[in-house]
C-alpha cells in the first residue's frame, strides 16, 4: 500500500490511468495495453479450439468453447431474427471480450500495479471496463452499427421517415424526431456508463476493503469477490444481450 | 476520466476481434456443432430403423414358423392318409388273393376228383372184367372157345 497523500490519494492513484499525450490525443496505455492483451488471449483460445473443432467427441477446451459459442447462439437466435453473418461472432466478441475485462476485476488490486512501478510504470488501471474510453468504444461501435444496418435494411427514407414520423405521425415531426435522438443516444450511452458504473463501483470497493486492516480485509474481500463473480459475468452477458436487441430492433421494418 | 483518443484505439481493437471472432472462430465452431447435430440425428435415425428391421424380422420369422408347421402338418396328414391307402390297398389284394388261391385250390380238388372218379371207374370196370371173366371161365369150354379166345388174344396183342 503506497500510502502517500493517505486514503484518498491511495485511492485516486489508482484509479489514475497510465497515459501519454495531452489533451484530446491522450492514450491510456494500461487500457490499450491490458484489452489487447485481453482480445489477444480470446482469440487465442478460441482460435486454437476453432482449428481443432471436430464433429466428434469433443475434448475439454472446445467443449468449453462450444458451450460459450452455443450459449451466445442461443441467445441470438432467440431475439434476433434476421439472417446475418456479424451479430452473432459480435455477440462472441463483446462477451467474451468484457468479461475478460471485469474478470481483471478479481486480480488483487495491488498486485499489477506494484509490478508495474517496479518496472518503472508510475500509474496503472488494470481494468479496461473501468475506463470510460473502453466502455464508450463498444458502445460507439455498437451505436455505429446500428445505424448502420437501419439504413441497410430500410433505406435511407425508410429510416428517415422512422425518425420522423413515430411514434405520433408525421404532424408532431420535430417532437418525433427529438424523441427518437434521444432514444438512439441513450442506447450507447447506457451500455456504456452501465457497464462502466459498476465496475468502477466494484473496483472502488476492491481499493477502499484493500485499506483496512489486513485483518479485516479477507472478511469484506472474500465476500464482495464471490458477488462479483456473479456481477462481472452478469455485466459481460447484459451487454451482449442489449446488442443483440438493439441490432434485431435495427433490422425490424415498420 | 475524460474521453480522448484510446476510444478510438480501443475501437480498432474491438473491430478486429470482431472481425477475426467473425472470420475464424465463429464459421469453424458452429459447423462442428452443426455437423456433429447432424450424426447425432443420423445415428438416432439409424438406431429406430435397426428396431424396425428386428421388429419386421421377428415378424418375418414367426410367419415362416407357422409356415413351416402348417406345411409339416399337412404332410403328416397327407402320409397318414397314403398310409390308410396304402393298408386298404393290401387288404384288398391279400382278399384277391386269398380268392385266387381258393378258386385253384377248388380247380385242383375237381380235378382230382374227377381223376379219382375216372379211376374208380377204370378199376370198377376192371373189377367187373375180371369177374365176368371169372363167370366166363367157368363156362368157358377152353377147347370149344379156343378159336374165339384166340382171336381175341390176336386183337389184344
Amino acid at each position: 500500500m503506497a500510502s502517500e497523500g493517505g486514503a484518498t490519494g491511495y485511492i485516486v492513484h489508482h484509479l489514475t490511468p497510465l497515459s501519454v499525450g495531452e489533451g484530446f490525443w491522450t492514450l491510456h496505455l494500461d487500457t490499450l495495453f491490458f484489452s489487447a492483451v485481453l482480445g489477444g488471449l480470446f482469440i487465442w483460445f478460441f482460435k486454437s479450439v476453432a482449428e481443432r473443432a471436430t464433429s466428434g467427441v469433443p475434448g475439454l477446451a472446445q467443449n468449453f468453447a462450444e458451450m460459450i459459442v452455443e450459449f451466445v447462439d442461443t441467445q441470438v437466435k432467440d431475439t434476433f431474427h434476421g439472417r446475418s453473418e456479424l451479430i452473432a461472432p459480435l455477440a462472441l466478441t463483446i462477451f467474451c471480450w468484457v468479461f475478460l475485462w471485469n474478470a481483471m476485476d478479481m486480480l488483487p488490486v495491488d498486485l499489477l500495479p506494484m509490478i508495474g512501478s517496479v518496472m518503472g510504470m508510475e500509474y496503472m488501471r488494470v481494468v479496461p471496463s473501468t475506463d470510460l474510453n473502453g466502455t464508450f468504444a463498444l458502445s460507439i461501435s455498437v451505436f455505429f452499427l446500428i445505424f448502420f444496418y437501419s439504413i441497410k435494411v430500410k433505406g435511407v427514407f425508410g429510416f428517415i421517415k422512422e425518425m420522423t414520423c413515430t411514434p405520433f405521425g408525421p404532424w408532431l415531426m420535430p417532437f418525433n424526431l427529438m424523441l427518437k435522438v434521444v432514444e438512439e443516444l441513450a442506447k450507447p450511452i447506457s451500455l456504456a456508463l452501465r457497464l462502466f458504473g459498476n465496475l468502477y463501483a466494484g473496483e472502488l470497493v476492491f481499493i477502499l476493503i484493500a485499506l483496512l486492516p489486513p485483518v479485516v480485509q479477507p472478511l469484506l474481500g472474500f465476500p464482495w469477490a464471490i458477488f462479483h463473480i456473479l456481477v462481472i459475468t452478469l455485466q459481460a452477458f447484459i451487454f451482449m444481450v442489449l446488442t443483440i436487441v438493439y441490432l434485431s430492433l435495427a433490422h425490424e421494418d415498420h | 476520466m475524460s474521453i480522448n483518443a484510446t476510444l478510438i484505439g480501443q475501437m480498432i481493437t474491438f473491430s478486429l476481434l470482431v472481425w477475426l471472432t467473425m472470420k475464424y472462430i465463429w464459421p469453424p465452431i458452429i459447423a462442428a456443432l452443426e455437423e456433429r447435430k447432424v450424426k447425432i440425428a443420423e445415428g438416432l435415425a439409424a438406431a429406430e430403423k435397426g428396431q424396425e428391421e428386428i421388429k419386421l424380422a421377428e415378424k418375418k420369422a414367426k410367419s415362416v414358423l407357422k409356415e413351416a408347421k402348417d406345411q409339416s402338418a399337412e404332410i403328416v396328414s397327407l402320409a397318414q392318409k397314403r398310409a390308410n391307402e396304402l393298408v386298404e390297398e393290401s387288404k384288398l389284394q391279400a382278399q384277391k388273393e386269398g380268392e385266387r388261391l381258393l378258386e385253384a385250390a377248388k380247380a385242383q380238388i375237381e380235378q382230382e376228383m374227377l381223376q379219382a372218379r375216372e379211376n374208380l371207374r377204370k378199376e370198377v370196370s376192371a373189377l367187373a372184367l375180371r369177374a365176368a371173366e371169372q363167370i366166363l371161365k367157368e363156362e368157358i369150354d377152353k377147347a370149344k372157345h379156343q378159336d374165339l379166345l384166340n382171336r381175341t388174344a390176336e386183337q389184344l396183342g
